[in-house]
Formats: C-alpha cells, structure tokens, sequence
C-alpha cells in the first residue's frame, strides 16, 4: 500500500476511536463537564494532563528548533518540564483542597474580590486564545502534507472533530479521548527516533544513543560519539558548536525561568489537577503527567541530534563537498515541492551543499525535522502515515482541552460569577458548550488566515501566565497577609509590564529587537520572569500599606494548607 | 480546625515548607544551576559521550524533575499521617 491510503487508513482508524470515547462518556451535568466529577485516577489524569500539554508545536516543532539550535533549545526542555516541579509542589494539592472549578474561583475567593476575579478570567481568556490560534494551524498543515488536500480543507476537518467530542463530552469525553491521542503521539514520536537510534547508534534507547559511538552499516563502532561528530561537523560548516550555543546565559536564564514559571500559571494546565478525586492524588497525579511527557521531551534532543548529523551527511556528502542533484535522496525532492527546502545552485556545479557562510546553497525549514525523519532514514510507509496520525492527536488534545478552560472561563467565570448569578445548571452547560462553539470557529478562522506573529503570540502567553496568574496563585497559598489591594496592583503592574515590553520588541519596533537594545540583556521571550519578580515586589509592598486581609479569609488559606476534609470532587 | 491545637498546625506547616524549600533548591541546582550557569565548567568533565553540562540541560535536569515530584509525594503523604491530616 502506497503512504496514501495507508495515511486515510490510520488517520482514519484514530478518529472514528477519538469520536466513538467522545459518546461513550458523554458528560450530563456541568460537574462533569467541568471536572469529569472528579474521578478521574491519578496515572490517568496524568496521561491526559501529558497530551493535553504536548501541542502541535511541541511534536511537529521542537526536535527541528533543537535541531538547529544545539544547546539553546535546552530553554525549551528545561522550562516545560520544569514547570510541572512548581505545580506539584506549590499548587496541585492546595488548589484541590480548595475544591472549585477554575482558577479564577480561587483568585476571586482568597482575594475578596470580584475585580481581583475579572482581571483572573481576563488573563485566562486571553491565554488560551492565544494557544489554540496556533493548534489549528498544526492541524491544516499535517493534513496538506499527508492527505494532499489544502491547509483549508485542513482545518475544516479538524474544526468538526474538536467540535463533535469537545462541545458534546466536556472534561469527562476529553479527558478519556485524551488518554487515547495520547497513546496515538507517543508511539508515533517513539517508532522512528528508536529505528533511527539502532540504524546510527545501535542503542534501542535514544536517550542512550545520544551520548554513545556512531555505527557503520555493518554495525561495527567508528570511535567517534555522536555528539563529537556534531560539534565537529558545525565547526567545519561554521556554525556554533552544537553542544555550546550562541545565546547569552542571562538570557538563557531568564527565558528558562519565564517558560517554567509560566507552565506553571497556564490556566488549562492547573484545572487538570482539579479533576483527581484526592489532594493526594493530585501530588502523584502531577509527577505521572511529567512522566509521559518526560518520554518525549527527553527523545526530542537526541532525535534532534540524530536527524542534524544525518541531513548533513546525506546533503554533503561523505567528503563534505555536497552530492550531485541527480543522486540526491528522494526527501529533498519531495519536500522541496512544499517549498519547505529550496536549493540554489549558486557556484552552479550541480551539487548541493549546506553550510552557515554565503556557499551554503539550501534553505530548510526547521518544522520538517519531524515530519521528514522517516523519509531521511528511509523507514517503512506505514511509520510516515502513523507520525501524521500523531501529529494530529497532538493537535487534537491540545485544542481541545483549551476550548474547555475557554468555555468554562466564559460560562462559569464570566457569566454565572460575574454577570448572570442566577442562572440554572441547564442553562450554563448551553453557555459553556456555546463558547465552546465560539472558540473553534475562532481558532478555525485563524487557522485559516494564520497572524504572521504565531511564535511571537506564544512568548506573550507564557509571558502573561508567568508575570500575572502564576504570582497571584502561590502568594495566595503561601501568605497569609497579601490582601486584595496588593494582588490586584501586583497581577496588573507585572501584566503590565511584561505586555509593554513584549508589544515594543515585537510589534511595534522589531527592528530594535537585538541584545544591544533589551534591558539587562533579557529578550522577550525571557522577560516574564522579570514581571513576576515585580509582581511579587508589588503586591508586597502594597499590602503592607492597606488594610489587612480579613480573618474569614485567613481562615480560609489555613483550611487549604492540609488535606483533611477534602470534599466534594470526589462524590461520583 | 483539624489539628488538635494551634502548635500542632504550625509545626506540619513548618516542616512542609521545608520539605518543599529543600526539594526547590535541588530544583534549581540541577536545572539554573548545572544547566545554565555552571554549564562551561561541568563541561570540561565527560560523561559517557557528554559534557557534563550540556547533559544536564538535555537530559538530566528532566530526570531529577520527576525524581523530585514522586518524592515529594511520598514525604507529602507521610506528614500528613505523622499529624493526623490525611484523608479518610
């Protein structure tokens, strides 16, 4: 079978099984479409924490941005993992013990306050928009690639799907259809980085293969390691060597900071943890989801490695002086049709050759890293047709546990606490599954007509989440004497902050976008981390000069502080 | 109020957040630490086919996150016995 059919085939195949949980478990009442009446065990919210987290970017994306950038990619996988330490630690357990849906709850709650909540469900909103305005774009271009219909068509496709088990089965369809695109993404991710580990290495293990001696076809040792060879290969091209990198560390240091504090103030990722019936269940809950996404995140940088020494080698050639057009590999001329690899011959001697100074005469676009893996190693058809599957699934949880915090921001937050007090359970649930609607008619529509900023719009979220959520959730748990006046000026100052400096370096003045420029050397991407530092400061300050938090209150945050008593989720 | 007197919450309160501060701080060692900032020294010593610190950046920090998590938990759940506020 041609990598066509058999693409319709397994596509195919992992839908109709997505769709058919989405009826299986279909949520009747708004506890269960908010929190699947929080009984979901701990391995399995944290399957389903894992997928719902690992996004079209981080499957189809990553493994090429590391693969390009060598050590500086570690910003990457230090901070979206790292994050999960903070959830575990400093907010899961308390958060569950507080028993609500959302994070605004807790932030109206503790603070007193429903300007304190309107800023909360501002931030959360505004967040998870900015999230899925990339996912469905991930959609469309799995699907242009595989299937050879338009981005379009594409995304048409991918809209009905989230639709049809999002808006119908709520938290309990999604968590359930999670676990599945779970399962999906992960042996997708894991079939051809272990083929492509035993071929150069012969370790099963890409984690080990990474740091072990390069094989011959024959499968005999060459005395050189892996990484060795990189740094070697990037010298003689000129490039930066590839297990130092070329960003400053402050900067390292501060995006790794914003990445991490910010995972840890996404909103669609603190509600998982409301749907495990304990508080104990929570602490584990987290440690799973880390687990399974450790899976991938720590194949990606060998993957990276693996697939960079290989587009090398089999683009120069094994003198480094690059191969005759005719005889080069057929994934350089099938990619070369999506415009995603050019190749200009310019000191016209018919080979091609890639390398950093002006002889380099190949343009490749890091996204295909992935997708083309299996043609560069020349792995079998059925492993090309199951990474588009995976990609997919990536794409697929992710969207749709966003469209969850988006619906239940705009049903539960917005209007039942906000503008509409007496509405009835019916009636909200129509609510959630309306904005639920709204929300992929808008992520279609941006999937559609992509906003050229999509990566420059995900360092905001981060941005945004680290500098404002993420200060407010722990000072809240941790502190008994941060009052409304000191969180509110503390999430809007960091806010504040932290969207003027991203908004001057990326849209208004891009040209100034250069470490002579940024403050402190901190790029944009980093400087979250210097707005939650800010935040802190504020709300510190400002309480001490207010009026203290009332006794009710302080009540409360003791309440939080153990388990004892945990009630409610757990009632189904 | 679950704990049997005011000494008693206070002092699970106290050793949770140490618990927690000591598990932060290998946090940040293993990660802003031997990731970022000790990076070019950890590198001079070799690893299998690593340097050290390139190592830690890719691989090992993520290691120790999930090590540092299930600990937790475990220490979590214990204090909760040693003071009587685990759940039923």
């Amino acid at each position: 079978m041609d990598v066509q059919t058999l693409t319709y085939l397994i596509v195919g195949f992992t839908f109709a099984l997505y769709i058919g949980i989405a009826i299986w478990s279909r949520a009747g009442s708004t506890k269960e479409f908010y929190v699947a009446g929080g009984g979901v065990h701990p391995v399995v919210n944290g399957m389903a924490t894992a997928a719902d987290w690992m996004s079209a970017a981080s499957f189809i994306s990553l493994a090429g941005i590391v693969s390009f950038v060598g050590f500086d990619g570690s910003v990457y996988l230090m901070g979206w993992t790292g994050g999960y330490v903070l959830l575990a630690l400093c907010m899961a357990p308390y958060l569950r013990k507080f028993g609500k849906f959302t994070v605004p709850d807790f932030i109206g709650d503790r603070y007193y306050s429903q300007a304190a909540r309107t800023v909360a469900v501002v931030c959360a909103i505004f967040i998870c928009f900015t999230y899925i305005a990339g996912q469905m774009r991930g959609v469309g271009v799995v699907f242009s690639r595989f299937l050879e219909v338009d981005v379009e068509t594409g995304v048409y496709i991918g809209m009905a799907v989230v639709f049809f088990y999002a808006v119908l089965g709520g938290m309990k369809g999604i968590t359930y259809t999670q676990v599945a695109q779970y399962c999906v993404l992960i042996f997708a991710f894991m079939v051809p980085a272990i083929f492509i580990s035993v071929m150069m290495t012969g370790h099963i293990l890409p984690q080990i293969g990474f740091g072990a001696e390069l094989v011959d076809a024959a499968g005999n040792g060459t005395g050189t390691y892996l990484l060795d060879k990189l740094d070697g290969l990037s010298n003689e091209l000129g490039f930066a060597q590839y297990t130092e990198g070329s960003k400053s560390t402050i900067d390292v240091f501060f995006i790794t900071g914003a990445l991490m504090f910010g995972t840890a103030g996404l909103p669609h990722v603190i509600v998982r943890f409301f749907t495990v019936p304990k508080v104990k269940d929570s602490r584990s809950s987290a440690g799973w989801a880390l687990v399974f996404i450790a899976i991938m995140y720590t194949t990606i940088p060998a993957l990276a490695a693996f697939s960079r020494v290989n587009m090398i080698e089999t683009i120069n050639g094994p003198d480094s002086t690059g191969v005759a057009y005719e005889t080069a590999p057929q994934w350089i001329k099938n990619w070369e049709k999506t415009g995603l690899i050019k190749w200009d011959d310019k000191n016209a001697d018919g080979k091609i050759y890639y390398a950093k100074g002006p002889e380099n005469e190949m343009k490749i676009d890091r996204d295909i890293m992935v997708l083309a893996t299996p043609e560069i190693a020349d792995l079998p058809a059925w492993v090309i047709a199951l990474v588009a599957a995976g990609g997919l699934a990536a794409a697929l949880s992710t969207s749709a546990g966003l469209l969850l915090v988006i619906s239940t921001s705009v049903s539960h937050d917005l209007l039942k606490k906000n503008l509409m007090p007496d509405i009835s359970d019916k009636k909200e649930l129509m609510f959630a599954r309306i904005a639920a609607a709204a929300g992929i008619v808008m992520a279609g529509y941006f999937g559609i007509n992509p906003p050229g900023f999509v990566a420059a719009v995900v360092a905001i979220a981060f941005g945004l989440a680290a500098s404002s959520l993420f200060p407010a959730i722990v000072m809240g748990i941790f502190s008994k004497t941060i009052n409304k006046e000191g969180a509110i000026a503390g999430m809007i100052t960091g806010l504040g902050f932290t969207a003027a400096y991203i908004i001057y370096f990326k849209f208004m003045n891009p040209g100034d976008n250069n470490p002579a420029n940024w403050f402190l050397g901190v790029s944009p991407e980093g400087i979250g981390m210097l707005g939650m530092l800010i935040n802190f400061a504020v709300a510190f300050g400002v309480s001490k000069v207010t009026a203290k938090v009332p006794d009710s209150v302080q009540e409360m945050v003791e309440g939080i502080r153990f388990p004892k008593g945990s009630g409610g989720a757990q009632s189904h | 109020m679950s704990f049997e007197n005011n000494d008693q919450a206070q002092g699970y309160w106290r050793e949770n957040l140490r618990l927690v501060l000591s598990l932060l701080a290998i946090w940040a060692a293993v990660s802003f630490g031997c990731g970022i900032l000790l990076v070019d020294v950890l590198n001079e010593i070799h690893f299998m086919g690593f340097k050290l610190g390139f190592w830690f950046a890719q691989q090992g920090a993520m290691y120790v996150f999930v090590a540092l998590i299930f600990v937790y938990a475990a220490k979590a759940n214990a204090l909760d016995k040693k003071y009587n506020v685990h759940e039923d």
